[in-house]
């Protein structure tokens, strides 16, 4: 008969060149399962003189746990082989670009609007709306601005038969806002304005923000500062202002305020002033008690400064290839 | 308004050079559109003589010409001018000289004759956009000398944006006063001498409406020289100012106008009929100006009449009947106060704009209209020679605009504008404006000149105060408000929120114009608009919008019009509904969709949009309101909606949006080749939510109970779920169809529907036997509802 250590061998052998589990599992069998050659020779222990038998079971013993731990760890390793050949296989191409839907976009006037929105209501503005479709007497005379005044004849009005029009500005707002509300009152009101005119620099509806602060000691001093603070934040860093005397009807003393741009150009970006006693007193507030600050901001004109659009009328084409550069 | 540099510092004297000048204006408020520089690099052309001039032998259009430039010895010069004369004076350039546009001279042949230099046009030498040929230059000027210096060059021209409040600084002397009243520089006295009376003419002027005509002064001057010419400083200076030359009478009204502000006319006197009388004009006069355009008068505006009728629309332009000509030796200069009542928006009235009705529209000065005959005399006496008659200066005081004294408040001045403007700087700054201050307790009694007639109030004076304090000046002071904080509201949704959710299902926006074309409209509302422009750009933008479709759809179309297949837009805008005086402004979010479900992509079949891909995103959009109200899709027609597709949006029993296909015949209109699927939803009544009401959630297992029944088409999924649910209403979490089935083994007409319930007990745990029952109770209801058949 075979030696013990020789049918070790033999087994050690043959669990190593076995190349997957199936064979692993044969070698098994023909060693240890219930036909196997260790399992026939401690079978056969019955036959060996009382003394040997408790030696030669012990030997046989030994050499059943040796093969299963060799077993066990070839299927171990075999195990791992197979996944990580299943894992290689299911590997993918993480360069191939995700499916399903991708994202849209805002409209960049939107988009600089919301912007305006969010830097004045952090100061504490609410935000108003009014009728695109004005009175004469909102847009024009409740601000100052009475029948037959020249800045009417600049306006370049869109009216309707009766007298109505399309407001030219957000100042009308400003009138509601303070009737409705009274004051003090904080508010800016963005929206759609227009004018009758059209070419490479106007278009004829275009957005403005409107703001008004009236209080018991607002200054010229506070629109000053607060116009600073809205401008640096707009555009995300210092920035030199130039205020400039200018005439509106509804403010005085009025201002332009142009930012130093590029190379050292002064751009114009919006129009302020003290609120007129008139308009005040024409909205019943008492002009002795209270002053205010008004402020009309062309979103427009952000927009592309802040986006670097260079013409105007690109907002409005709606060129899908243009407007998927703001998302 | 273009100003002469040079011109402006005869009236002020300041050390500013023209960049600081230009800087001081506009930190004035006058802000300066342009500084044009002029006569720079043209130091090196000097006056010439064209002594003799021949034709070239082989050039029809040009000519042999020799020069004399003061050289001792006549120069050959080829001219192709075709003014050149024997005789003339003209510009000439040296061989060697550079002109302002980079041309340098050179000694050449031209056409085989040798050319020593140039004659130049005003172009050439940068004075000018118009020529007839070489420029002519007075017969006294002196041949050698250089051109800059006859013509006071260099100089620039400052193009000045006036405000429509400053109507004083339309002239040398406004601006002039602005500019000393800010740095202190001396100004030009603007008195000016009276002519001496060498005739007793006078023109009878009779003010039988003096609200409309306060003031009319006049001249009659007789026997003036026609042949004479405008000098050259005066043309120069007109030119500069933007105004060509005409005649000497019509250059010097021109001329004092720019000067002093108050625009001045000339009658032919032998024209003029009887007594001049200013008044409005009547029903049915007709007038022909001197364009010879006839006009049929308005009775709102003031004319300038004799016995004959109108002869002249009043500050806007005179009248062809009595207009001078080159011959006219005789005649009466005007020069009038037309008030701006009157004359604002008359000249627009009539399609007209004048210098003279600019100015006076934005006011002129109240006395200055005697002045400015008197300068207008002096000019043409020295020009043209004549005998001036006595001064016609007729005044109704009480008609005329006066100005009250104004209070100014010290602490008023330093409260607006926020911060302490010394007393004495403050009475300086009065006093330079010519404004009489008088010191009273707490401030300042102040009377502002005659031609501040802007000054009428405290906060006038505040702002000139401001102006010349300078805005820079005024320091940054954060103010605190007493407004309280604003409400951040959850009554409803914020729009930028539905925005965001609409890019996040990949819309983009865009914004289209509120007004469209009538057809348009009323092919997406089916209804007339009755909100229509009076004067509209375009008849394509005519009308206020009724839906946001049609922007958004044309938008559509000129994206896939250039290769964009795939396209999907929303905007947030209002839309215009009813009748002008009762009108309804409504804000709406719009959408469209067209093209694939995706944007093309690997391993997934394309799929264009369909009416379930549209109505998730508008359901999307109702996910977020936190409501009890159900919504509800109901089949609906619509003008611009494809029967069978179109569905009204219900929340609760109200109407609040619509969705639907395109319908293809108007889908065809636009060329859009493929499905489109739309939305509308009007934003305030859609967008109605309430702060989140938290409830404890269930720590009790659910069980998932499927059924499907087979139902005619015609029964809505809606009505199956309400059904469904309706049943064990505290049990039943949620009913959702998860299949649909028509075809083999269901017959024609019929559909299989699967349903999926989730039951859930707050309190316990639901057992089978509970679950059976509520299943056998809702296909119980299905079939006496539906007669529905359970499919096995």
């Amino acid at each position: 008969m075979q030696a013990l250590s020789e049918l070790i061998d033999q087994a050690t052998s043959q669990i190593d060149a076995a190349s997957d589990l199936a064979a692993l599992d044969a070698v098994r069998v023909s060693f240890l399962g219930k036909k196997g050659e260790l399992t026939a020779r401690l079978k056969s222990l019955g036959a060996l003189p009382g003394n040997e038998r408790a030696a030669a079971g012990q030997e046989i013993n030994k050499a059943k746990q040796a093969l299963q731990t060799l077993l066990n760890a070839r299927r171990d390793a075999l195990e791992s082989a197979a996944l990580e050949q299943k894992l290689a296989a299911d590997a993918v191409d993480v360069s191939l670009p995700g499916r399903g839907r991708s994202t849209g976009g805002r409209h960049p006037v939107s988009r600089a609007q919301a912007r305006i929105e969010r830097i004045f209501t952090n100061a504490g503005f609410g935000v108003r709306s009014g009728p695109e479709i004005e009175d004469d007497f909102h847009n024009f005379t409740a601000l100052n601005i009475p029948d037959n005044h020249p800045a009417r004849a600049m306006h370049d009005t869109f009216y309707f038969p009766g007298g109505n029009l399309l407001r030219t500005h957000t100042s009308p707002v400003q009138i509601r806002s303070i009737v409705k509300e009274g004051v003090p009152i904080r508010i800016i009101a963005p929206g759609r304005v227009y004018r009758c005119d059209s070419d490479q620099t106007h278009t004829p509806m275009f957005h403005q923000v409107e703001g008004l602060v009236i209080d018991e000691n607002v200054s010229f001093a506070n629109l000053k500062a607060v116009l600073h603070q809205f401008v640096e934040a707009f555009f995300e860093r210092d920035a030199e202002l130039r205020f400039r005397p200018s005439y509106f009807p509804f403010t005085e003393p009025s201002a332009e305020v142009d930012v130093r741009w590029g190379e050292g150009k002064w751009l114009e970006i919006l129009g302020c002033g003290m609120v007129h006693p008139n308009v005040l007193e024409s909205a019943g507030i008492d002009s002795e008690k209270y002053t205010g600050y008004a402020f009309g901001i062309g979103i427009e004109r952000l927009a592309m400064l802040r986006y670097n659009v260079s013409d105007l009328r690109t907002f409005f084409e709606n060129d899908l290839r243009f407007l998927r550069q703001f998302r | 308004m273009k100003i002469s540099e040079s011109w402006l510092r005869e009236w002020v004297n300041t050390d500013l050079d023209s960049e600081s000048l230009g800087h001081q204006l506009t930190m004035l408020g006058h802000e300066v559109d342009g500084i044009e520089h002029q006569g720079q690099g043209i130091e090196d052309i000097v006056i010439a003589a064209v002594v003799e001039v021949e034709k070239h032998p082989d050039a029809d259009k040009l000519s042999l010409c020799k020069v004399d430039a003061g050289d001792g010895e006549l120069v050959d010069v080829v001219c192709g001018a075709p003014n050149v004369v024997q005789g003339m004076k003209t510009p000439f350039a040296r061989p060697g000289v550079t002109l302002p546009n980079g041309m340098k001279l050179r000694k050449a042949k031209i056409r085989g004759v040798v050319s020593n230099g140039m004659l130049c046009s005003a172009i050439e030498i940068g004075l000018g956009d118009e020529s007839d040929g070489i420029m002519r230059l007075p017969q006294d000027a002196e041949v050698g000398a250089r051109l800059v210096d006859l013509l006071n060059l260099p100089d620039a021209v400052i193009d000045l944006d006036l405000t429509p409040n400053r109507g004083d600084c339309f002239s040398v002397l406004g601006v002039a006063r602005d500019v000393a009243a800010l740095t202190g520089g001396k100004l030009k006295d603007a008195a000016i001498d009276a002519s001496e009376a060498t005739i007793r003419d006078e023109q009878a002027v009779e003010l039988v409406e003096p609200e409309a005509c306060p003031r009319f002064a006049g001249r009659v001057i007789r026997g003036i020289d026609t042949k004479a010419e405008t000098p050259l400083w005066m043309t120069e200076r007109l030119r500069r100012s933007g105004l060509r030359s005409i005649s000497p009478v019509v250059d010097i009204t021109n001329y004092v106008m720019l000067e002093l502000g108050q625009p001045l006319h000339a009658y032919d006197l032998a024209r003029i009929k009887g007594a001049i009388r200013p008044r409005l004009a009547r029903q049915g006069e007709k007038l022909v100006l001197l364009d010879e355009k006839e006009l049929h008068l308005k009775t709102d505006t003031l004319v300038v009449t004799d016995d004959s009728g109108p002869i002249g629309l009043a500050g806007i332009m005179g009248g062809l009947s009595t207009a001078v000509s080159d011959n006219s030796s005789n005649i009466f200069f005007e020069a009038a106060f037309w008030p701006q009542d009157f004359m604002a928006g008359r000249a627009r009235a009539y399609g007209l704009h004048t210098d003279a009705s600019l100015r006076f529209e934005r006011g002129v000065d109240p006395s200055g209209q005697a002045r400015a005959i008197e300068r207008a005399t002096q000019l043409l006496l020295e020009i043209a020679g004549g005998e001036a008659g006595p001064l016609t200066d007729i005044v109704v005081a009480e008609s005329l605009p006066h100005q009250e004294k104004i209070i100014l408040r010290e602490n008023r001045l330093a409260r607006l504008l926020g911060v302490e403007i010394d007393s004495g700087q403050v009475k300086q700054i009065l006093t330079r404006l010519a404004m009489k201050v008088e010191v009273i307790d707490g401030g300042w009694g102040v009377l502002a000149p005659p031609h501040r007639f802007d000054m009428a109030i405290e906060a006038d004076l505040i702002e000139e105060i401001a102006r010349l304090h300078g805005y820079d000046s005024i320091p940054e002071t954060t103010g605190f408000s007493q407004a309280p904080l604003q409400t951040v509201t959850e009554s409803h949704i914020d729009l930028e929120r539905v925005a965001a959710t609409m890019v996040a299902r990949d819309y983009q926006e865009v914004i289209t114009y509120s007004f469209i074309s009538s057809d348009a409209n009323l092919a997406f509302s089916g209804e007339e608009s009755e909100l229509v422009l009076s004067n509209p750009i375009s008849s394509e933008m005519s009308v206020m919008r009724a839906s946001l479709w049609p922007g958004l759809v044309s938008a559509a179309a000129a994206n896939t019009a250039r290769q964009q297949d795939r396209v999907r837009l929303f905007e947030i805008s209002k839309s215009f509904h009813g009748k002008l005086g009762a009108h309804e402004e409504v804000l709406r979010i719009g959408a469209l969709v067209t093209g694939p479900v995706h944007h093309e992509q690997w391993g997934s079949s394309s799929k264009s949009v369909d009416f379930y891909d549209v109505k998730a995103d508008v359901e999307a959009l109702l996910s977020l309101l936190i409501t009890d109200e159900k919504f509800r899709f109901e089949k609906t027609q619509h003008v611009a909606l494809q029967p069978g597709q179109t569905a009204n949006i219900f929340r609760g029993d109200e109407l609040i949006g619509i969705v639907g296909k395109l319908h293809p015949q108007l889908a065809k209109t636009y060329d859009l080749k493929r499905a489109v699927y739309l939305f509308e939803l009007d934003a305030d009544k859609t967008l109605k939510s309430a702060a989140p009401n938290a409830k404890s959630i269930s720590k009790f297992p659910a069980i998932r109970r499927d059924i499907a029944v087979i139902v005619d088409d015609s029964v809505s999924a809606d009505d199956l779920v309400n059904a469904v649910a309706a049943t064990a209403p505290d049990l039943i979490q949620s009913v959702r169809i998860f299949d649909i089935y028509k075809g083999e083994n269901i017959e024609g007409g019929r559909k299989s529907v699967a349903i999926g319930l989730i039951l859930q007990e707050t309190s316990r745990t639901l057992t089978d036997e509970d679950a059976d029952a509520t299943m056998a109770a809702a296909l119980k209801k299905l079939e006496e509802n539906f007669a529905a058949v359970l499919r096995d």
